[in-house]
């Protein structure tokens, strides 16, 4: 079982997962933080190290389409984006989650202009939550590698057939080199083997897709879309548990730190868990009651094995790195969280923190602050909060 | 579909040229929602529509699909399949203009058909780059001020030969031998190939349904249409015309030219005289001759 391991930067574990799972076609265009996948797969590609077509696409927008045509005609399809990129795609990838084409694509997270910023947040991400697409969030170079890896898997399972997204932090994680141990294409083929599927574009089975929809049916594709990424979830569960079994890494939609009986904890998304993870082990040591909830599976939201690790809490503070100016929520990942504790009736003080913006670096000192703001709500109530946000690390 | 569609005759003939080995990818237009209404499908090959400006990109995808499956042993490599990329005029020379260059360019084995009805037909009317001078749409009306469209069409035959394609031709409906003997050669050459066909739409012209064919054929005779192909760079008018018809004959059936004066339709007349002037130069010889009169 495993690879070797080498020492990668998280762009290119990405890119060696692609190639481990033996893509046939890869159509991407190059954007920062994003760019060093594209260039490794050509490398791959070149070297003929991976057997694939690669289109050169002249946008973001015909890297998406053209995978989604080819994935329509039967083959393993892998593209890569971010921030300008992926709203250049958005319109597609809600074309590719209802037409049930199990396209493949990591975005190394960026921040969206204006102003133009090349730099690590979860604007981009957050910005395409919403497609029908699975969406996960990797900490680090070796999950990125691991997750996308996982993600041919899901999108392909027969019952799921859905486009599935590989986050992992710009710069943070796409550009910071980590020993990696790389799947070698055997043992991830085994782990993800390739099948015909049973829709596709075939002169010898003609089929129409995308077709017109009228009032009398566009409801019920929409419906099957949604029953779609509600059945992923345990067919998520059951490729990251082969996942441990057949690697040795053992991935769970979300992971928990010290939540029980904690009087605060931290809810983060992406390489900043890391950083918070080191804080709270700090903070224990001090007596500090603090936890946290790492998010790996954003769509579909894990709500309950999100509830199991907040049920015990005093208060949450979610960590957000994106901004929804205007919104009741301010942060989109608070509303999730939110929602998810008042569907089960559980009213404690629910704070968003938003960190971050434009690859601003998100610190331990910036969690004792979330901390310290946050325990002044111990025993209290949502309704006795008077301003559910603050920025944190930014002028005043 | 419209009674006396151009673009349905278009398509039956483009489908009966190409027989069952193809793989259809359609930009969104009248011809995709008209023939798709789900659960029925008109289509007996493979067809899929994704968006309105990416049919070039998405034909890409599909081509480049059947080559690396074909070659990893994944489907039969025996079997030749041509990938068909279908846009109306909006959809290829306007919004889908990027992809149908990338995908030119990048010389994938697609034979892309531009039917061509001069506006946004599908949305009701709306004037596009493929509009032709003075012509009514919804969006250049004839009022005190602006008199229908005024800019001339854009010449996108020019666009997609600058990227040195192998094969370039102009297909009207009208001329139906030249129509399959163009589609099969353009299906047969390797790499990207271009048809441009001459659609009349009755509702976003105003004639009457019976006219199609008539109005196909005086396009012809007026030269406003000319029948050529461009293979491996080189230019031949497939439809000579020796003498042509005044445009006013061509016009005068269209109520979107209905408003037009006489200063105006000669100044329509002065822009075919120079667009015959160029297509002769090409070719090095007068095989679009001058207007005649009809007695």
């Amino acid at each position: 079982m495993g690879g070797k391991v080498i020492p990668i930067s998280g762009n290119y574990a990405v890119a060696y997962a692609a190639k481990a799972v033996d893509v046939d076609v890869v159509a991407a265009y190059p954007i920062t933080p994003q760019t060093a996948v594209v260039e490794k797969l050509a490398e791959f590609v070149a070297n003929g190290e991976l057997d694939a077509e690669f289109i050169h696409v002249e946008s973001e927008h015909s890297a998406l389409s053209a995978v989604v045509g080819a994935s329509a005609a039967g083959a393993r399809v892998f593209t890569a984006t971010s921030a300008q990129g992926l709203l250049l795609m958005y319109e597609v990838m809600h074309i590719a989650s209802t037409m049930r084409l199990p396209v493949v694509m990591s975005i190394a997270t960026r921040a969206i202009s204006a102003p133009i910023n090349i730099w690590c947040d979860h604007s981009d991400f957050m910005a395409s939550s919403d497609t029908g697409w699975i969406m996960l969030m990797a900490l680090n170079a070796q999950e990125a590698h691991d997750l996308t890896v996982a993600a041919f898997r899901i999108a392909e399972d027969p019952e799921v057939e859905l486009p599935v997204a590989v986050g992992y932090d710009g710069f943070w994680v796409s550009h910071t080199v980590e020993p990696v141990e790389v799947l070698e294409k055997d043992e991830a083929l085994k782990y993800a083997p390739k099948r015909r599927r049973q829709y596709v574009l075939d002169p010898e089975r003609p089929l129409t897709m995308g077709s017109l929809a009228s009032p009398d049916w566009y409801f019920e594709f929409r419906v099957q879309l949604h029953d779609a990424v509600e059945r992923s979830r345990e067919v998520i569960l059951r490729a990251f548990d082969e996942f441990g079994k057949s690697f040795g890494r053992v991935y769970k939609p979300v992971d928990g730190y010290f939540t029980d009986n904690a009087d605060l904890v931290l809810i983060s998304m992406g390489s900043a868990s890391g950083t918070a993870l080191t804080y709270v082990e700090e903070a224990r040591k001090s007596g500090v009651r603090v936890g946290l909830v790492n998010i790996r599976q954003f769509r579909p939201f894990p709500e309950e094995e999100l509830y199991k690790h907040l049920e015990g809490a005093g208060v949450v503070a979610v960590v957000d790195r994106a901004l929804n100016p205007g919104s009741a929520f301010v942060g989109p990942l608070y509303s999730d969280v939110v929602l998810t504790l008042f569907k089960r009736g559980l009213d404690i003080p629910v704070l968003d923190f938003v960190v971050g913006l434009g690859g601003r670096a998100v610190t331990r000192r910036d969690f004792d602050e979330i901390t310290k703001r946050s325990l002044a709500y111990l025993g209290k109530r949502m309704k006795d909060i008077k301003q559910h946000y603050a920025f944190i690390g930014v002028r005043e | 579909m419209c009674q006396g569609c151009g673009a349905a005759i278009v398509m039956r003939h483009l489908l009966k040229a190409l027989g069952k080995d193809v793989i259809i990818a359609h930009a969104t237009g009248c011809v995709e929602v008209t023939t798709t209404p789900y659960p029925e499908t008109a289509w007996r090959v493979p067809w899929i529509h994704v968006a309105f400006e990416n049919a070039a990109a998405v034909a890409s995808g599909i081509e480049a699909a059947i080559k690396a499956l074909k070659r990893k042993g994944a489907i039969d490599c025996s079997k030749k399949v041509k990938v068909v990329a279908i846009g109306g005029d909006g959809g290829t020379v306007d919004i889908g203009l990027q992809a149908l260059s990338g995908m030119l360019e990048r010389g994938h084995n697609v034979l892309y058909v531009l039917y061509d009805n001069e506006a946004y037909m599908n949305t009701g009317i709306q004037r596009s780059g493929a509009t032709p001078m003075y012509a009514w749409t919804t969006t250049t009306p004839a009022g005190r001020v602006w008199r229908g469209e005024w800019r001339r069409k854009k010449d996108i035959v020019s666009i997609v030969r600058a990227h040195g394609v192998p094969y370039v031709a102009s297909v009207n409906l009208a001329y139906i031998t030249d129509f399959y003997a163009k589609v099969r050669k353009a299906a047969e050459i390797e790499g990207p190939t271009f048809i441009h066909a001459y659609s009349p739409c009755v509702p976003g012209w105003r004639y009457e349904p019976h006219l199609t064919v008539k109005i196909a054929k005086l396009a012809v005779q007026t030269g406003i249409w000319i029948n050529y192909e461009i293979e491996k760079g080189v230019l031949r008018v497939t439809t000579p015309v020796p003498k042509r018809l005044p445009v006013e004959e061509y016009l005068k059936l269209q109520g979107r030219f209905g408003h037009l004066t006489k200063e105006e339709i000669e100044a329509i007349q002065r822009i075919v005289d120079e667009d015959v002037e160029y297509i002769n130069k090409l070719v090095g010889a007068t095989v679009i001759g001058p207007v005649e009169r009809r007695g």
